[in-house]
């Protein structure tokens, strides 16, 4: 790692475990290089507290590309940070000045329970998908290319909604900590494919009922999320989910 | 359970009655504000006087205000519960943060609040009055009436009157201005062809419908130097 000359100031969420009340700790990382990306600093700062003989902060991370939805980090009051479109490993520290203070909270929402530090428990995503976030087909042999006709439009829709990452910015970023923009993603994704249509609706309904069984909140429309999300996933997307929803329940059997 | 109240009760469900309650009160709004322009005209409030007499007397506008009342019960007890349920999924805040959404968006439950307490005062200074307590009647057309024009003149005579009227109307459009297109997404009805007319639409009615009630006060106080 490339030494800079930058210093920053870090104000960071420190908590034991779940129900330890937590405290903000405040440390000093010299040297740091504009080119480091964000965890890459928490890395360098971390090798210092562990050098010290003291706990290490814990944060969620995995590829570091961009693309696994595994790092979170409410920086400076913003998921992800200041970016628009990128998360929080993407995130470089040329985006801060030499000598800011940066505050880095964990997401907050009753769903995502602290875990440590800066980790939260997403699992409640995971039970979401459970619940039908998925089609039920059996395994085999790909198809033939074009065997399945699908509009264009469709399937850039579907690929747009496809690329959430599922990191939980949207809740983080939502006055209600709603998950309607990542249940929305994640229905309409399926709900815009042919592979989708036989479980469309009970899809919908499950997927809903396990997001309010979790404790996440009304969506109000404010379109935080959408703005935070790193994958600029659109309100639209939160429309089809209420139009299929209003379906399932009024006109199908779901 | 059963499958109806399930489905009202689902987050998504309790979104679905504000917005369909909220369109309702939109809808009132416009009949309210149309009658109400009538006092614009320069017949002494004849014309308004007459309005407000078939509204007041007429058996399908009186059942009409029964359903209203209940429609404004329901959307003010439904936001209290959606509020309290939705400050359930964060107990704990943030010590830092930046807003990425309009600030009237975030803050319906307290644009609401003022709205109502307004509207407790307005009810009290017309609808008690035209409806219970009784007004100084007039003779139109051979016909006697309640002069609800002369109310409202002597109301909007008291200068803190009428400052208290175009806050409200103020608060009411900021309420307007994320309530309209707000209902129309929780509807579903989000769309390339559609949506930028419904936002035309929010901000045109939001604008103009407040605007005029605040003139109604404004009007009258100014004529009355």
């Amino acid at each position: 790692m490339s030494h800079g000359s930058m210093k920053i100031n870090l104000k960071v969420w420190r908590q034991k475990n779940a129900q330890a009340k937590g405290n903000f700790e405040d440390h000093i990382v010299n040297e740091v290089s504009p080119d480091m990306s964000f965890l890459e600093m928490i890395d360098v700062l971390n090798e210092s507290i562990v050098n010290k003989g003291d706990e290490p902060i814990a944060f969620d991370h995995d590829c570091r590309e961009g693309i696994c939805g595994t790092c979170s980090l409410y920086i400076n009051g913003r998921p992800h940070g200041p970016l628009e479109g990128v998360t929080t490993c993407q995130l470089h520290m040329r985006s801060f000045n030499d000598g800011d203070t940066i505050t880095v909270e964990p997401w907050r929402a009753k769903a995502f329970p602290v875990v440590r530090d800066l980790v939260v428990d997403r699992s409640a995503f995971d039970r979401i998908i459970a619940a039908g976030g998925y089609i039920s087909v059996n395994t085999g042999n790909a198809q033939d290319a074009n065997c399945l006709p699908i509009n264009k439009e469709d399937a850039d829709d579907a690929f747009m909604s496809a690329s959430c990452i599922g990191c939980g910015a949207c809740v983080a970023a939502c006055k209600n900590a709603s998950a309607m923009l990542f249940v929305a993603a994640k229905v309409s994704q399926l709900a815009k494919l042919p592979q989708g249509q036989p479980e469309r609706y009970t899809r919908v309904a499950s997927m809903v009922a396990q997001m309010d069984k979790e404790g996440f909140g009304a969506c109000t429309n404010t379109g935080a999320c959408s703005a935070e999300c790193p994958k600029e996933i659109s309100l639209t997307n939160i429309a089809q989910l209420n139009r299929d929803y209003m379906r399932a329940k009024f006109l199908e059997n779901a | 359970m059963s499958w109806f109240t399930q489905t009202l009760t689902s987050t998504l469900g309790k979104k679905m009655v504000m917005g369909i309650t909220g369109l309702f009160l939109m809808l009132f709004l416009m009949v309210h504000c149309g009658v109400n322009a009538l006092v614009f005209f320069p017949d002494d409030g004849e014309m308004f006087n007459k309005a407000a007499h078939f509204m007041g007397t007429n058996f399908f506008i009186r059942l009409g205000e029964v359903v209203l009342f209940l429609g404004l019960i329901w959307h003010v007890l439904q936001s209290v519960r959606v509020t309290l349920t939705n400050a359930k999924a964060r107990p704990e805040g943030y010590a830092k943060f930046v807003n990425s959404s309009p600030w009237y968006s975030r803050s319906m439950g307290l644009l609401g609040t003022l709205i109502l307490i307004f509207l407790i005062i307005h009810l009290a200074h017309f609808w008690v009055k035209s409806r219970i307590t009784g007004l100084e009647e007039i003779e139109v057309d051979g016909v006697l009436m309640d002069s609800l024009y002369a109310k409202m003149v002597d109301t909007f005579s008291i200068l803190w009157v009428v400052i208290l009227y175009v806050l409200a109307m103020i608060s009411l459009a900021y309420h307007l201005l994320h309530g309209f297109q707000s209902a129309f997404q929780t509807f579903g009805i989000n769309h390339k062809k559609y949506t930028p007319l419904i936002q035309i639409a929010g901000i045109i009615y939001s604008i103009l419908i407040p605007l005029l009630f605040a003139a109604m006060p404004i009007v009258m106080y100014l004529r009355g130097y």
